[in-house]
């Protein structure tokens, strides 16, 4: 059993590079997700090309989120309650794979991302908690 | 009556569709997957089924952050690929089986298992994906199919031990439907990996393969991994396993036939379990 929602948020979140869709990220990012959404219809997707600004006019989101939007900024996205294949969405759009996205989340170029991935993928060891990444 | 003859465990990754929509199996980086599957093809043809109770997850597709369910059955006739922003996939339409999915989902609520309902939904990769694994390219898909959509993109996911009591009365509902049908449940998705953040890319080949070792004779020691152990060990995105707990659950005395494990398809971990049915209750 998971034990209290509060314990566990606290572990999840001691999980390095991990953005957990909790029910209060749903909440904190639900515009920038719901635009996101709409882009899984060819019509949406050529009115947001042809204007980007007035198209995201129609969803009323943070000015941060809004500016991780415009920056194409992925984890700022994350961080601010997107979910991962809401934005993916939005990187589809902008004919990107979930390569180059993960290259971009994690600070590396798309060409090293598929060579860990060859390799066998990011390691778990020493990836599971931010606490003992600190205090080695 | 109609009874539960075999279950398959299988990842539902998009890459793998959009290379059979390419036809592009037998280039260098898809072919030892492509060629993976061909025993598991080979056994469901045997195996014959005449219906799929289908386990998946709908990623931002037929269903979006207005309404969160987590358990919803479709009871349409037919279901449409969405389109995912590449447009659809160029697939048939999958034909679902409304007297049977209306069956399960009366059986389910009675049995207290409190499932939404869908009339009408398209389906996404996590459906089409594993059809395409286990059916190739038909004209037509071979197998109606019952789609039951889980949560687990949005936490708290159900946890695994509500997931294969759910398969467990899955197996009862489809015991108590008159007609003579052969069904398959697949539980599909993970395994292993992480899509999003700076820990993007992680796989855990041996999370991945005490999974695969326990699943079938063991499962109790699945049912019992938190939210924490799934999403620290097997990556945000590895609890999709959950899903294979389901299929696990509703099988009595499942024997594996075959199994399949592949690193990377593009950032997931790509495993695939066939079980057969060996009781006939």
């Amino acid at each position: 059993m998971s034990g209290k929602p509060s314990e566990t948020h606290d572990a999840l979140e001691d999980i390095p590079g991990t953005y957990v869709f909790t029910t209060q990220r749903c909440r904190d990012g639900y515009q920038l997700n719901r635009f996101c959404k709409t882009l899984d219809n060819a019509d949406n997707r050529a009115r947001f090309r042809e204007d980007p600004e007035a198209y995201l006019e129609q969803f009323p989101m943070t000015a941060e989120q809004r500016a991780a939007v415009d920056n194409r900024d992925w984890l700022g996205m994350l961080q601010l309650g997107g979910n991962i294949y809401y934005t993916f969405k939005l990187a589809v759009f902008d004919g990107l794979t979930m390569q180059h996205v993960g290259g971009l989340m994690s600070q590396m170029t798309v060409d090293e991302f598929r060579q860990m991935m060859l390799d066998g993928g990011r390691k778990v060891q020493g990836n599971t908690s931010k606490r003992q990444q600190e205090t080695r | 009556m109609a009874r539960i003859v075999g279950g398959v465990g299988c990842s539902h990754i998009p890459a793998i569709g959009a290379a059979a929509d390419r036809g592009m199996e037998n280039d260098a980086y898809f072919k030892p997957l492509f060629d993976g599957y061909g025993p598991a093809r080979d056994w469901i043809k045997t195996l014959n089924p005449d219906v799929v109770i289908l386990v998946y997850n709908d990623h931002a597709s037929a269903f979006s952050v207005e309404l969160v369910n987590t358990f919803v059955l479709g009871v349409a006739d037919d279901y449409e690929p969405h389109d995912e922003g590449y447009g659809p996939r160029p697939v048939p339409i999958v034909e679902g089986h409304a007297e049977l999915s209306a069956h399960i989902l009366e059986c389910l609520v009675l049995d207290e298992f409190d499932m939404a309902l869908a009339n009408e939904m398209t389906v996404d990769h996590g459906l089409t994906v594993p059809l395409t694994v286990m059916y190739d390219k038909p004209a037509a898909w071979p197998v109606r199919v019952v789609p039951l959509c889980v949560n687990v993109i949005k936490y708290p996911q159900p946890t695994g031990n509500r997931c294969f009591k759910l398969g467990q009365a899955l197996r009862r509902a489809v015991a108590s439907y008159p007609d003579d049908l052969r069904v398959v449940v697949f539980g599909t998705g993970g395994m292993s990996h992480q899509l999003q953040g700076e820990r993007a890319g992680l796989i855990n080949r041996d999370f991945d393969t005490y999974f695969l070792d326990n699943l079938c004779d063991s499962p109790d020691v699945l049912t019992r991994l938190s939210h924490l152990e799934y999403i620290r060990d097997a990556g945000s995105e590895g609890i999709e396993l959950i899903m294979w707990l389901m299929m696990r659950g509703a099988l009595k005395a499942p024997a594996e036939r075959y199994r399949f494990y592949h690193v990377p398809m593009s950032n997931t971990a790509a495993g695939l379990v066939c079980y057969e049915e060996t009781l006939n209750d």
